[in-house]
């Protein structure tokens, strides 16, 4: 469950995001969309406490994000998986590894490990280039791995940053039908877009945000503004 | 135990991975702590030579007149040994005196024949507890009749004091400004490895790693760069200060009439200073240059 209630956040005179409020409830697989500068990347780094909210609460799984101590920060990271636009792998690992690293911080077992890590790359499709460097894959299969690494961990909530900004479109639709599969195990997934097509198609939550601001929020909806 | 392990295997991988940087730094701060080293045991000597000079001029002697008789002098020593700062008082005729002058002549003691009388005064030697108290005794002793005069070497160890305080407060001064230098010179070297991996930091936050199993791998390798470098200049320190005993030992005993604290003495000494110290500026480096990544 995510609930933003009445969140203000402001860069100096810059308005990030405004009175915002918003209910995710657990299993939801929810759009963001707006124009850029809109507020969509401080909505998610509200979330992860990359930034702190300057009023209102926050809550995610039950932690109160608005009023957490730093302490408490990794606890809440390790809630959410984060997937980006730009894949971040570690270039220096293999599939196996940059996956496995994720398991490592998390202080899981070498068998765990080596027991998890191929079930969860069999999941997303690669299996067989666990061995490979990042800089040996396609960067749909890069993002593939990276998506295996965020969800290892079993977060309750996934956070996609345009995760298919730098994809064309068939493996653009080979990733969603990649999160919907994940969605469907239960966990809630925010993804952040700019592309029309795949919102239209996948019929699921929008929320739009616009001057930070909330401005749209439908069940199986469509982009609403094509000029964004 | 996983999380010490992970930063120790890291530490290592990174050290040998940068080892230009990391040979580079260790010069450094080895360089830092020779000279550090060279002003601890300047301190230390100094600090010795200050001793042996207080003890020399801890006594007091009481010249009494003439006509003061050995009971009166008793009776002196009685109230003496009462006044705070006195340790012992004790009576010391112009026999003992004239006595003592032989034997500092030696030779040349038959020179002290010739004389008619024996024209040393009797006297009350009094040794302090608190040299900070002389002048206070002092006072005390001059007050009693049948007293001649009381020399006061006050003046003169204070000037010693000062001189002494002045050079070990320098060399702490020296000290202190080296350290932090040092401390700088380390976290520049990490900032180095943390910016290389400043990706991995990053990814490493988003996945939920705890600030210090992120420090961990870079505390250690400070921490290992400090140990290096601390063994590495008590090595060299002691190699130099041995060189300085040997060629200065024997002017040191004859100028300053203290013989300098022995190399090997020293060893251990150093090595427990300079040890923590090494770890201390690498793991101190390490969080500093590392602030700024973790402040989330
Ligand atoms: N660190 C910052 N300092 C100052 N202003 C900022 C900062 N980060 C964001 N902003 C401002 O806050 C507003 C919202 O930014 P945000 O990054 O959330 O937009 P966005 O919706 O993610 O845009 P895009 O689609 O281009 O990624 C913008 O006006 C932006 O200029
Ligand atoms: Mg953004």
């Amino acid at each position: 469950m995510i609930e933003f209630t009445d969140v203000t956040k402001k860069y100096g005179e810059n308005i990030g995001l405004e009175h915002a409020n918003i209910k995710i409830k657990d299993g939801d697989f929810v759009f963001l969309v707006g124009p850029s500068g809109a507020g969509k990347s401080t909505f998610i780094k509200l979330i992860l406490r990359e930034i702190k909210a300057d009023s209102g609460t926050i809550f995610i799984d039950g932690m109160e994000v608005t009023k957490m101590s730093n302490r408490m920060v990794p606890q809440l990271r390790r809630t959410c998986g984060m997937v980006f636009q730009d894949f971040r792998l570690l270039p220096k690992k293999t599939v196996f590894e940059n996956v496995a690293f994720a398991m490592e911080i998390v202080k899981f077992s070498q068998r765990t490990i080596r027991r998890q890590v191929p079930h969860i790359l069999s999941m997303v499709g690669i299996s067989s280039k666990a061995d490979k460097y990042p800089h040996e894959l396609s960067a749909g299969e890069q993002q593939r791995v990276a998506i295996a690494r965020a969800v290892i961990n079993n977060p309750k909530v996934l956070i996609a940053d345009e995760p298919t900004g730098n994809l064309d479109p068939d493996t653009a639709w080979e990733i969603m039908k990649l999160l919907e599969q994940i969605n469907r195990r239960g966990t809630t997934i925010v993804m952040v877009t700019h592309a029309k097509d795949i919102v239209d198609r996948m019929n699921k939550r929008v929320v739009t945000i616009e001057k930070g601001h909330i401005v749209g929020d439908v069940r199986e909806g469509a982009y609403i503004n094509e000029n964004y | 135990m996983r999380t010490i392990k992970y930063a120790f295997k890291q530490a290592f991988t990174q050290v040998f991975r940068n080892r230009t940087m990391s040979i580079a730094s260790i010069f450094s701060i080895t360089a830092m702590l020779l000279i550090l080293g060279l002003f601890f045991i300047l301190a230390v000597n100094v600090g010795l030579a200050t001793e042996n000079a207080k003890n020399k001029f801890d006594t007091l002697q009481i010249y009494l007149l003439d006509t003061t008789s050995e009971e009166s002098a008793q009776e002196m020593i009685q109230s003496l040994s009462t006044v705070d700062g006195v340790s012992e008082a004790w009576y010391f005729s112009k026999e003992s005196a004239m006595e003592e002058f032989r034997v500092r002549w030696g030779d040349q003691a038959y020179l002290l024949d010739t004389l008619a009388k024996n024209p040393l005064p009797n006297s009350i030697k009094v040794t302090l507890s608190d040299l900070s108290k002389a002048d206070a005794v002092i006072e005390v002793a001059k007050a009693f009749p049948g007293v001649e005069d009381v020399p006061n070497s006050q003046d003169f160890i204070d000037q010693i004091l000062k001189i002494t305080n002045g050079i070990q407060t320098g060399a702490m001064a020296v000290i202190v400004f080296l350290v932090i230098v040092s401390v700088v010179v380390v976290s520049n070297t990490i900032k180095l490895t943390v910016l290389a991996r400043e990706r991995e930091i990053s990814i490493m936050k988003y996945v939920g790693a705890t600030n210090w199993f992120i420090r961990g791998p870079f505390l250690v390798e400070g921490m290992l760069i400090g140990c290096f470098s601390a063994l590495a200049a008590v090595g060299l320190v002691m190699a130099v200060y041995a060189k300085i005993v040997e060629l200065f030992g024997q002017q040191a005993l004859l100028l300053l009439s203290t013989s300098l604290v022995p190399a090997n003495f020293l060893t251990t000494h150093l090595t427990g200073v300079f040890l923590p110290l090494g770890i201390s500026i690498g793991a101190l480096g390490s969080i500093i240059s590392m602030r700024r990544f973790l402040d989330t």
